[in-house]
């Protein structure tokens, strides 16, 4: 009887993952908008997620940051180390982590508050002073920003999206929330007609699943 | 890492609130601490949630109130716990050897930060492995566990309460900023699925009741204050009486018997994960955060052929030093990563009796280690030749 080798089916080490950070200064809410969106991702779709924060004496007004992790399969290190998105709505933020971005990662920057523009592709969205125009006060800011990251990238279904945010706060913000995630929503659709190049891992994304 | 639990609720927590969560499942009715940075959130969900279960929260005057007061909670038949960090923990250690020897079940959260001292309040560390172990002064055996995920704080925090009710001894819930910080998607099991131990109560009548016979598995019965058993509990080396002893034969046995209690239940109460070390050549042992990293370190190795695994510990103390001998037979190299400037090291290379090389991954400046960096030192390990 000849010998048959069984065909070892060669098993896969690697991480998918995809790297999200929120960075501003202390009280733009972003920590709570990384929350709301690993939750969202989590719960609401059914994936996995990991949110961590960093804070410390730089909490206060100077640089303040949250990482989410996303992927398919489990999460090991929790931290974010080659940024697949950069969401920063201050300068300073967008100065200390824009090299951290991969090569063909996505950044996202508040239009006024970063003056200085960064030397390399990025999108730019009025989200303060549109949050301001709309809605009345710049609080709900963080939620636009969820709204326009659903919108563009379909990283989250819009559905768990609001579920989320909803649960997050007392009813009496329910309206603006909504219509904080509704001008993100916008922001977004005007903001892909500048699309810069980037490209993203599809799998993670599944942007044709999610936009529906 | 673990098998996947799919069973369950799915949750997306916060460390520190799986803690608190687990804690009033397992039984929990009783808390009292003193709130210090990263182990906050833990005072802050007892104190709304443990009312609403009938159970009691007393914020205290400091920590050594603190674990007075949950000794004397526990005392009075009430599964108690409290959480702090590293000074809290060193301003504990008085009382918790109070707690040892006379045998009060309790659970202590310690979410560790940089220390010495005040020192880094809101950075991550895993600086106090020794402390956990021979913080107290005198003989006796600790039981210390790390879990390193959410679902593993969930998990593992009853598993100390377990561990602490069923051999009447202190247990230390080992976590650090990372941990305690971090949220994850967990799944909650159904209440049915989970094993609570309670405290073995006497069946014999009160003239006849030994508050610390030894017996053949070393755990006496407890009796909670008030049930008519009258008995003294002192922290002089005492009798199984309870009265304080001089007698050689007599102090024998009771430090025997807090070591053996814990011996004898070591394969009940010693936990890890082991990862691709069938046909490992190296092995990477980690606990608590580091462990995630090292995890994802191994993973990039095996994606480059190495032949490497994982050996996660759940339970530091008492240490699985057998299988680590067994694993020094069988590997070249074990790295060891933590965040301080190695403690476990010590152990491992003690258990290893220079069967491989044993080197360490080593990160103690606040920030956490990261899986390339173990991935290096990995390689440098594999780079050392054979003696």
């Amino acid at each position: 009887m000849p010998r048959t080798r069984k065909k070892k089916k060669k098993p896969d080490f690697t991480e998918s993952r995809f790297e999200i950070r929120l960075s501003g200064s202390g009280g733009q809410g972003l920590i709570t908008a990384g929350v709301i969106l690993a939750e969202a991702i989590a719960v609401g779709d059914g994936r996995n997620a990991a949110h961590t924060q960093s804070y410390g004496p730089e909490a206060r007004g100077g640089r303040t940051r949250c990482d989410v992790i996303v992927s398919d399969g489990d999460i090991y290190f929790p931290e974010a180390v080659r940024l697949d998105l950069l969401l920063s709505l201050t300068q300073e933020a967008a100065n200390a982590y824009t090299p951290l971005l991969k090569e063909k990662g996505l950044l996202i920057i508040d239009e006024d508050a970063v003056e200085r523009k960064p030397d390399r592709d990025f999108i730019a969205a009025p989200f303060l002073k549109k949050t301001k125009e709309k809605i009345g006060t710049v609080v709900p800011a963080n939620i636009v920003c969820l709204g326009f990251i659903a919108e563009y990238l379909g990283l989250v279904t819009k559905k768990s999206l609001e579920k989320s945010v909803l649960e997050r706060f007392p009813e009496k913000f329910a309206k603006s929330n909504k219509a904080a995630l509704k001008l993100g929503f916008e922001l977004a659709k005007a903001a892909s007609k500048r699309i810069k190049s980037f490209s993203i891992d599809e799998e993670i994304c599944e942007t044709e699943i999610d936009r529906t | 890492m673990a098998k996947k639990k799919k069973k369950g609720t799915p949750v997306f927590l916060q460390g520190n609130e799986a803690c608190v969560d687990a804690a009033l499942t397992a039984g929990c009715r009783f808390f009292a601490g003193y709130p210090i940075t990263p182990s906050s959130e833990i005072a802050e969900g007892c104190a709304r949630k443990l009312p609403l279960l009938g159970g009691a929260f007393i914020q205290m005057e400091d920590e050594i109130g603190s674990i007075a007061a949950i000794i004397g909670g526990s005392l009075a038949g009430a599964k108690a716990m409290t959480a702090t960090s590293g000074p809290g923990f060193s301003l504990m250690q008085e009382n918790l050897g109070f707690a040892y020897i006379a045998e009060v079940p309790i659970v202590v959260v310690s979410v560790m930060r940089g220390g010495p001292s005040t020192g880094l309040p809101t950075r991550l560390s895993q600086s106090d492995v020794m402390q956990s172990r021979f913080g107290p002064h005198g003989d006796y055996t600790a039981i210390v566990i790390t879990p390193s995920s959410v679902q593993e704080v969930y998990d593992l925090t009853i598993h100390a309460f377990n561990c602490a009710e069923s051999l009447h001894t202190p247990v230390i819930l080992l976590l650090d900023e990372m941990l305690g910080h971090m949220r994850e998607k967990i799944y909650i099991p159904d209440v049915d699925d989970i094993k609570i131990e309670t405290r073995k109560y006497p069946t014999i009548p009160p003239d006849f009741f030994k508050p610390f016979a030894v017996t053949p598995n070393m755990v006496s019965e407890f009796v909670a204050y008030g049930e008519g058993y009258r008995y003294n509990v002192t922290g002089l080396t005492h009798d199984e009486e309870g009265f304080p002893t001089a007698n050689p034969n007599e102090i024998k046995k009771m430090l025997r018997k807090l070591r053996k209690k814990i011996h004898l239940h070591r394969k009940d109460i010693i936990l890890y994960d082991e990862e691709f070390m069938d046909d490992a050549l190296y092995a990477v042992v980690s606990y608590g955060s580091a462990a995630r990293a090292a995890a994802s370190a191994v993973r990039k190795a095996r994606s480059k052929g190495v032949r490497v695994g994982l050996i996660k510990l759940k339970t530091i103390w008492p240490f699985p030093g057998y299988r680590i001998h067994q694993i020094a037979k069988q590997v070249r190299g074990i790295l060891v990563a933590e965040l301080n400037m190695g403690q476990l090291i010590r152990e491992v290379d003690r258990y290893a009796m220079g069967r491989c090389k044993v080197t360490g991954s080593f990160r103690y400046d606040g920030r956490a280690l990261e899986p390339d960096e173990i991935y290096e030192n990995l390689t440098e390990l594999r780079s050392i030749k054979r003696r």
